[in-house]
């Protein structure tokens, strides 16, 4: 038998929208202006929520937490290519996705002051919560657009996960179930170049994440991340096709993480400022500012405007944070069992008693 | 000697036992360049390249599955989980496969590693980073569980572990790692593995914590054997498994009185093997019944509740002081 090519494979990269806000008008979703007003706005909120979070966690009022500064196009725009009652499956780095999908500005403020009542999802719907333990949120992906597959459903399931993540046995594990499934999935990752200290090349041989999607024999593809219009485009075709049964995607969108992993995290110890600089050129809300300008939709006024209603927002949800005063001791006792058992009682009186106690004695 | 914390006193052990050992190496997530999310891998990237400091892809359980790959090849390899909470993707691996290589092979292939690991509660982190979950790894024959709670212990601990045949898991207390600083003798002498240390003497009431409890609980001992003329000894565990039953038993018979102090919850966690052993080997010495203060059989909440989710002083100080008064 003579050897032979078995079978070739390419990976392909798109952008819209250059650096510059130039739109490839071939390439052009058809948006309507409201959301793409609507993506600019969710954009920008997360950014100012992300740096007033920083200034609290800085005073000590919260504690460690992620920020996502530089990388809002890729969950805010697949966001937006969702239908409501398409499932989003995050990480920690899709604060603007989750604001997008109607998530109060107060909550991420009360998770990262320790406080699981932020986990609330009220107003939202099929969005879980932050997954902190990477990629293990993605298995879950496939079991829930399995559940929408075999009940004959016509949502899917859009998940999340960072470049290093995808070293994770679960993503595999995951991908291949999807594609041997064929469920109704969209896998977003976000490569953002690093994970804490560890730079992509020290965490893959390949050359891009998505040619890994073709091992699976899964649609794929790469994506410029900054890129609000590119990341729509794929994420509603590739909703589209999952709807119709034609199987899940992977989406790898390059992004980059601006500032520290979290605020414990020095960057200065690991990787160079020029490289830094080059991704402030590439900001996804300046290139959509100038996009939505190109397009009469925008101007330095209502810019103005914007920010300042944004500021009101972000305010307010510090003031209401601010009014929590108290939390109730002993609710971890709530959640454990879906009905009362016998010992968890036991231990939550001894733990109200001796709660009592160490303030008597104090 | 220097006076060093916790962090200092293992990133020490390490640089010696590299230094003396070509076939030690470190690996895991941020430990080369970054020198480890809490800097305990620090400088040794630097000093014997990354080769020997390995920045690992972010895969706990092939980082486990290929160290013990190393030590069956005769590398000592000591792989970091960045926090316990992500450790147990590296269980498969280590109860599958390291922990029984040597009985599997009739002893032809032996995994002398260490997974080392902060956990534990009280730096005011986001989930998973809070968990004292010992009893995973303590249940596991042919692997060793070990809890330094001092700088000192430490240092003199991880060199055992190091050079110990068999895997052996090394929990960090993260709430300790700088929390206070102790003279460390770098002498680099290893402690033996398997017993515990009599921290204090004492004939009234023996009292034995481990890990980051160990401090707390030292404190309130010191106090109560003012304020009431106790004479009470306190015991530091060590090593979790195997157990150092002959002193634990010891102590017991000679006070008469025990009080358990464990961070983690109480369920099937250590304290409860250690009123095992003391109902086998000294239940006709007791004058009063055990006591253990304990984490709670909930999943640990995030920091706003965390302080009063692990042993607090007044409830060590309630438990050891009825347990004195008991008639
Ligand atoms: C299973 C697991 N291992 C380790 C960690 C600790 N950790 C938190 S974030 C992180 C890096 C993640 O990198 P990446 O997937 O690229 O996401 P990014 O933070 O860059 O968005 C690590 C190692 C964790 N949370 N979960
Ligand atoms: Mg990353």
């Amino acid at each position: 038998m003579p050897s032979k090519v078995y079978a070739r494979f390419s990976v392909s990269y798109m952008q819209v929208l250059d650096e510059d806000g130039k739109v490839d008008s071939k390439l052009e979703p058809s948006v309507s202006d409201d959301e793409l007003l609507k993506l600019y706005r969710v954009m920008l909120t997360s950014r100012r929520l992300d740096e007033r979070m920083l200034k609290l966690q800085r005073q000590g009022r919260l504690g460690t937490l992620p920020v996502c500064v530089g990388q809002e196009a890729v969950s805010a725009a697949a966001a937006l290519a969702m239908a409501e009652d398409d499932w989003f499956v995050g990480a920690y780095r899709e604060l603007a996705g989750r604001v997008m999908r109607g998530e109060a500005l107060v909550k991420p403020m009360m998770v990262y002051n320790g406080m699981e009542e932020g986990n609330m999802t009220e107003g939202m719907k099929n969005v879980t919560p932050v997954a902190i333990i990477l990629a293990s949120q993605i298995p879950h992906a496939v079991g829930i657009a399995y559940a929408i597959k075999i009940r004959g459903e016509k949502n899917a399931v859009v998940s999340f996960n960072g470049d290093g993540s995808t070293s994770e046995g679960d993503w595999h594990e995951a991908l291949n179930f999807a594609a041997t499934w064929q469920t109704p999935n969209v896998f977003v990752v976000q490569n953002n170049h690093w994970a804490i200290s560890t730079p992509l090349s020290k965490q893959m041989h390949n050359r891009s994440i998505a040619q890994r999607g073709i091992a699976y024999d899964m649609e794929s593809i790469q994506v410029d991340g900054n890129d609000p219009l590119a990341v729509y485009k794929a994420t509603k075709e590739a909703l589209d096709r999952a709807k119709k049964g034609e199987g899940p995607t992977l989406i790898e969108a390059l992004t980059y993480r601006m500032l520290m992993h979290t605020t414990a995290d020095d960057p200065k110890k690991y990787r160079k400022e020029d490289e830094v600089e080059e991704w402030v050129k590439r900001d996804p809300i300046t290139r959509f500012r100038t996009y939505l300008g190109n397009k009469k939709l925008w101007n330095a006024k209502k810019d103005e405007a914007l920010e300042a209603e944004i500021k009101g927002e972000i305010d307010a949800a510090v003031k209401e944070f601010e009014s929590i005063s108290k939390v109730r001791m002993d609710e971890p006792f709530d959640y454990i069992f879906g009905e009362k058992e016998e010992i968890i009682e036991e231990q939550r009186q001894e733990f109200l008693d001796d709660l009592r106690k160490d303030k008597e004695d104090a | 000697m220097p006076k060093l914390t916790m962090v200092q006193a293992i990133n020490l052990a390490l640089h010696q036992e590299m230094e003396r050992d070509e076939s030690v190496l470190v690996m895991g997530q941020d430990v080369g360049v970054n020198g480890g999310v809490f800097r305990v891998t620090d400088g040794l990237g630097d000093k014997f390249g990354s080769d020997r400091a390995i920045d690992a892809p972010l895969a706990e359980g092939a980082i486990i599955g290929t160290a013990i790959g190393m030590a069956m090849n005769g590398l000592k390899p000591v792989a970091e989980m960045q926090f316990s909470g992500f450790s147990y993707l590296s269980i498969p691996q280590l109860e599958g496969n390291g922990a029984r290589m040597r009985t599997r092979s009739r002893g032809q292939f032996t995994v002398p590693m260490v997974m080392r690991m902060p956990y534990g509660g009280g730096v005011r982190a986001l989930e998973h980073h809070s968990e004292s979950k010992e009893t995973y790894y303590a249940h596991t024959p042919g692997m060793k569980t070990v809890i330094p709670s001092t700088p000192k212990a430490a240092y003199h601990l991880l060199l055992a572990a190091i050079r110990d045949p068999d895997p052996v898991v090394f929990m960090e207390p993260k709430h300790s790692y700088r929390a206070f600083k102790e003279e460390v003798d770098d002498n680099g002498e290893a402690w033996e593995l398997g017993k515990a240390r009599t921290v204090q003497e004492g004939t009234d009431l023996t009292v034995i914590s481990w890990g980051a409890m160990l401090h707390r609980t030292e404190k309130v001992v010191e106090q109560l054997s003012e304020d009431r003329n106790a004479s009470i000894e306190l015991i530091d565990l060590q090593t979790i498994y195997p157990m150092d039953g002959a002193t634990i038993a010891k102590s017991v018979m000679k006070t008469g009185r025990c009080v358990i102090v464990q961070e983690a919850q109480k369920t099937l966690g250590p304290a409860s093997e250690i009123i095992s052993i003391i109902n086998d080997k000294a239940l006709m010495y007791l004058e009063a019944p055990v006591k253990r203060v304990t984490g709670y059989d909930v999943i640990m909440p995030y920091f706003a509740r965390e302080n009063q989710y692990v042993p607090t002083i007044g409830r060590i100080k309630r438990a050891i002081e009825e347990t004195l008064d008991f008639e």
